[in-house]
């Protein structure tokens, strides 16, 4: 009853081994496929592995000791802080860039198609580390930045010196680059929504936004999720770049440290390197709760949840175990 | 007769089509459609595949634009506005407005398949700001009463059958509370079997005095259900009038040869 998984098995196989007499059973019973092959490619890579594992642990050129130390040293901390406030600040701008880009795409005026075509042909092209330190060289460029009519006066003015610090630097640039990627990752989940769903939306006088908001983009989410979640974690290692535009993140704070005491480069890199494991896995974690939310209605069932999984999987596992005790 | 007799002028036809054309590219889809649909009535619509018959359909809530002519249901222009002897467009939002009071019914259902049963009917009215969030869902769960689905409320579409399906559009068209609905081949996509769910619920509309306007292959439910049967052929209407004159004794050789094939 509570687990239907297990009910199941054991309900199809259940009369073949308990109803039935067991020489009958003898000849209804098929004898599952040998696979050696798949055996000795197991021992391999088991074999494989458990020599990385035995290096990482003896090796003491890694000095886990020393990667003990600094893990959650507050310089590195910082940095993690630093590296979270670019990501999480660049991976929204960004996506609200890339709609409104996507959107420009898609409108009916040529103008706009051509603009937004413009952006991210050009941000696409340029690699990231040219764009950030064109910024922090950009109040070289403009001394001041003014709100006002174009060419005419100006209402507000900014000493650009003083706006442009190297976190607002650093998330720009960021912004900047992961728009273009996010525009056509938001175009085609836009392409990918029947074009029937817009026909109803229209026919039934829905509010263009409403249309937008509430039909058409929570179904676009459905691929544009996975998608930008690959996104974002190209977005969370570029993050490593800020560096150079003097911004302190987890690998600016790693490799600073390095160079005051050089004997700890190789722990320092596996600081950073879990760190960006931990950060990677997390947004993973999101993107299946995010995908399976929705999911609702896509499909008839949803998938089932990893603890869903596992539980399944015991209760499987206890059945087979149940049976093979009783035979 | 005359038409004062047929057409009283205090109240306006349901549907009016004036001359109108429509092309794809060279191709002429529509070539001078006129249809005047009294309240009320039921008129089904048949041609062969590519007659223009869901075109016509589609013009008359301007998801299609007519080249030349224009359309009125209500007595309302649909889609633009007169302006002395010429006609302009209306915006987006007003032609939304229009449609809003326009049921479509589509061949393939076009449910939201992201919202529950209840939303996707509740979602016009309350979307619009002519009901309350509570209020359009009150109307909706009413409606699926109607159309026997008072118990899949909270279900998805995509866990209905085809007919059942339909049967959740159906509801959808009737909480615009529309003055009109058209149907385009609503039984087209369904298995053989679910066709009487879908034609039932629109044979009660038929007896319930609403407009109804079917592009349908159902000969059989056309003569049961329509006031009026029109053939259309090339994106013109080859003839019309009683289902018992149009389907029994055809005068073209057209709709003959149509029957002919269908029957």
């Amino acid at each position: 009853m509570s687990e239907p998984p297990g009910a199941a098995v054991s309900l199809a196989e259940a009369p073949a081994i308990a109803d039935t007499p067991s020489e009958t059973l003898s000849a209804q019973r098929v004898q599952p496929l040998r696979r050696p092959g798949r055996w000795i490619v197991t021992a391999a890579v088991i074999v494989l592995v458990a020599q990385i594992l035995h290096g990482l642990v003896t090796n003491p050129f890694y000095q886990w000791d020393r990667f003990r130390y600094w893990f959650l040293r507050p310089t590195v901390l910082d940095g993690l802080l630093v590296t979270l406030e670019v990501a999480a600040l660049s991976a929204v701008l960004g996506l609200l860039g890339g709609i409104l880009l996507a959107l420009a795409r898609l409108s009916g005026s040529p103008v706009l198609r051509a603009a937004s075509w413009t952006y991210t042909w050009l941000f696409r092209s340029v690699p990231l580390i040219v764009v950030l330190i064109f910024l922090y060289n950009f109040s070289a460029l403009y001394k001041t930045l003014s709100l006002g009519v174009p060419f005419g006066p100006a209402f507000v003015t900014f000493d650009e010196s003083r706006l442009a610090t190297d976190m607002t630097i650093a998330v720009i640039g960021l912004s900047l680059n992961e728009a273009a990627y996010a525009a056509e990752v938001v175009r085609g989940g836009i392409l990918s929504v029947d074009q029937g769903q817009h026909e109803a939306a229209a026919a039934l006088g829905l509010p263009k936004g409403y249309q937008f908001r509430r039909i058409v983009f929570p179904q676009a989410l459905r691929s544009i999720t996975p998608n930008y979640v690959n996104q974002l974690i190209g977005l969370i290692k570029s993050t490593s770049l800020v560096f150079y535009v003097s911004l302190l993140d987890l690998f600016g704070a790693v490799q600073s440290m390095g160079s005051t005491y050089p004997g700890d480069v190789v722990p320092l890199l596996m600081v950073a390197t879990v760190w960006y494991l931990i950060l990677t896995s997390a947004v993973s974690v999101v993107q299946f709760y995010v995908e399976r939310y929705y999911a609702r209605g896509a499909t008839r069932t949803l998938p089932p949840t990893p603890l869903q999984k596992a539980r399944a999987g015991l209760a499987g596992l206890r059945a087979r175990l149940s049976r093979e005790a009783a035979v | 007769m005359t038409t004062a007799q047929t057409l009283p002028k205090a109240a306006p036809a349901a549907l009016e089509v004036h001359g109108v054309h429509k092309w794809y590219g060279t191709h002429r889809v529509l070539d001078g459609i006129d249809l005047t649909v009294r309240p009320g009535e039921v008129t089904v619509i048949l041609g062969p595949s590519g007659s223009g018959k869901s075109t016509l359909l589609r013009v008359v809530n301007h998801l299609e634009k007519p080249e030349i002519g224009h359309v009125s249901v209500g007595g309302e222009l649909i889609g633009v506005k007169r302006h002395g002897d010429r006609l302009k467009e209306l915006s987006e939002r007003a032609i939304l407005a229009q449609r809003g009071r326009i049921g479509f019914v589509f061949q393939n259902f076009n449910l939201f398949p992201h919202l529950t049963v209840l939303e996707n009917v509740a979602a016009a009215p309350a979307a619009t700001g002519r009901l309350t969030r509570a209020a359009a869902q009150e109307l909706a769960r009413e409606l699926l009463e109607r159309v026997g689905l008072g118990d899949k409320a909270g279900a998805y579409p995509r866990q209905l059958s085809g007919g059942q399906q339909q049967r959740v559009a159906i509801a959808r068209a009737l909480a615009l509370r529309p003055g009109i609905i058209l149907f385009d081949e609503p039984t087209s996509a369904l298995d053989p079997e679910l066709v009487g769910e879908v034609l039932a619920v629109i044979k009660d509309l038929a007896t319930s005095g609403t407009t109804l306007v079917i592009v349908t292959h159902e000969i059989g439910f056309a003569r049961e259900v329509a006031d009026r049967v029109v053939f259309i052929d090339g994106g013109r209407i080859v003839e019309q009038g009683p289902p018992g004159e149009v389907l029994d004794r055809p005068r073209h050789a057209r709709t003959r040869e149509f029957l002919g094939k269908v029957l």
